[in-house]
């Protein structure tokens, strides 16, 4: 542990909050929790009576085996390989739509423009993906395109404020010098201020896409194609059998992505210092 | 990167000594993104198809005003409170699922770590570990909307799906982080009491917990609001909430309705923040 660390620990105790509060507040969050199950009805020891254990073993006993047969596990390919496309996808353009609104989000076009940018922002981003998916599954009609645009909007909101946020960071000299030297707006931007903030830029859009292939995997609950929508296609049905080989697809999916990512960033980590 | 390309040939007697390689990455990529491209079935002309466009169009007309039928309020307020319930009673399950599992996992409560042990056997409790680890990864591997759509086969329809499926994913995440939490801090109060013989639950309480709870305490809450984010998404596959309103709104193209879910959810969105905003305060 880091001496500076403990240091800042022990201050952190000596202003901590006195026993009263303490146990007013503990007493509070048991008693919101309480409420919580009363008001939702839920039994939670009926549960675990013999009845509904058995029932829930029958249940899960119906996932097994899985659907191997290679028919299915190509259907199931080319779904992950969809769900791969529509994060990626989602992610470019999202990159694309964030980098043109941190222009005005980072206040380099003035207050009022800065302002509006960030609403925009701030509403993009509090509207969950799924909800824009089922949103857009409505524009543009059920399919991976209304997957790509769903992911592209939440993270539109995100990427701008990220990367807004980058570029008011980044020092000025660097563009100030090429504009007193002659150049235009355009490549004096590109040139001076873009190519400081890319390497946050892009760690940023690789992180996010990260969690992107996760959320293309869900998405299709409401339609957007992938692996979700596969999923949600035999759960209705009943076809416990195909859905246990589509939720087995989404954990190798996540494994191989978590690992990938762990790597690439080991691999990436000395170089950002 | 497309941009300096752009901006280069702007000015001509001005050459960017990268531009060959730029342009063979712009290339590369294209070349990459022609066949995802087709795999998602990118069709931006289907966004101005005539037959979506009316009903988006109708759609979105119907957003304003918002609803503001009585019944429909009741029905509102109904769901935000189910929602706002589904979130914390998940958290707590997840809480009850994490804290052993976290206890069993933690590094700094290992006796074996601290010496060879009387009998020599160092395997039991690495074992258990490597278990414990697996367990807590499968649990949070899958997202909780998978396990809500799963559920609500086996449970039906309602919050109680959505409660068991937050928790078996939250619990995962908690686990995972409270003996994280446990191990990054400091551990030498812990050693120092499994070294004079104490077990270790007292080692727990008494070493790591008041250096920790701080941490771990503020961690749950911002689980919570999570939760509360999630608990709305959830309601998409039937399992309650302010969800569930939203999908069947969407379902019969009430726009109104939709308009006055969607800025009730903003408002308990912004709620929770500040909620938690301000727990994470007393605590600290």
């Amino acid at each position: 542990m880091k001496p500076g660390a403990s240091f800042s620990a022990q201050a952190g105790r000596g202003r901590s909050l006195d026993r009263f509060t303490g146990w007013a507040v503990l007493l509070l969050v048991l008693l919101a929790v309480v409420v919580s199950f009363v008001y939702l009805a839920i039994d939670v020891s009926g549960l675990f009576t013999g009845e509904s254990l058995r029932a829930m073993g029958r249940f899960i006993a119906e996932f097994f085996p899985p659907d191997l047969s290679p028919a299915f596990l190509a259907r199931t390919g080319w779904a992950t390989l969809q769900t791969l496309a529509v994060s990626a996808l989602g992610t470019l353009l999202a990159m694309a739509a964030g980098a043109l609104l941190a222009l005005p989000a980072s206040g380099r076009w003035g207050l009022a423009a800065r302002q509006a940018a960030r609403f925009v922002l701030n509403l993009l981003r509090s509207v969950p993906e799924l909800v824009w998916a089922a949103l857009m599954v409505l524009a543009a009609g059920l399919g991976p395109f209304a997957g790509v645009l769903a992911l592209a909007l939440h993270t539109a909101g995100v990427f701008g404020r990220l990367f807004g946020e980058a570029l008011e960071n980044a020092p000025i000299a660097p563009e100030r010098a090429l504009r007193e030297a002659g150049s235009g707006a355009t490549a004096a931007f590109a040139y001076g201020s873009l190519a400081l903030v890319a390497p946050q830029w892009v760690a940023y859009a690789l992180y996010r896409w990260e969690m992107n292939i996760r959320m293309a995997a869900v998405l299709g609950f409401v339609g957007a194609g992938g692996l979700g929508q596969m999923l949600y296609f035999h759960m209705s049905l009943f076809q416990q059998a195909q859905a246990s080989t589509v939720i087995g697809a989404m954990f190798v999916l996540v494994f191989v992505v978590d690992a990938a990512s762990g790597r690439l960033r080991r691999a990436m980590a000395p170089a950002q210092g | 990167m497309g941009t300096a390309t752009a901006a280069s040939a702007g000015t001509p007697p001005l050459r960017d000594p990268q531009a060959r390689a730029r342009l063979g990455a712009l290339m590369l990529a294209l070349v990459v993104l022609w066949p995802m491209a087709v795999v998602a079935d990118f069709r931006p002309s289907a966004l101005f198809d005539a037959a979506s466009l009316r009903v988006m169009g109708g759609f979105l007309a119907g957003f304003l005003p918002p609803s503001t039928a009585p019944d429909f309020l009741a029905l509102l307020l109904r769901a935000t409170l189910e929602t706002l319930a589904m979130a914390t009673a998940g958290i707590a399950l997840a809480f009850v699922i994490a804290a052993p599992l976290a206890f069993a996992m933690t590094q700094s409560l290992s006796v074996s770590r601290i010496g060879p042990a009387p009998s020599g056997r160092r395997w039991p409790g690495r074992v258990l570990r490597t278990v414990v680890r697996a367990v807590l990864t499968v649990l949070r591997a899958i997202p909780e909307v998978v396990w809500a759509l799963v559920l609500v086969r086996a449970l039906g329809l309602g919050p109680a799906a959505g409660v068991l499926a937050l928790a078996i994913t939250y619990g995962g995440m908690l686990g995972k982080v409270y003996a994280e939490i446990l191990e990054s801090g400091d551990t030498r109060p812990a050693r120092a009491l499994l070294e004079a013989g104490s077990g270790r639950f007292a080692a727990l309480c008494y070493g790591l917990l008041p250096g920790a709870a701080q941490e771990l305490a503020s961690y749950t809450v911002y689980r919570w609001e999570c939760a509360v984010r999630a608990s709305v998404v959830m309601g998409f596959v039937g399992a309650g909430g302010l969800g569930q309103l939203m999908d069947q709104s969407m379902k019969m193209l009430n726009g109104g309705e939709a308009s006055s879910i969607l800025i009730v959810f903003l408002l308990l969105v912004l709620l929770a923040d500040g909620l938690s905003a301000l727990l994470r305060k007393v605590l600290r």
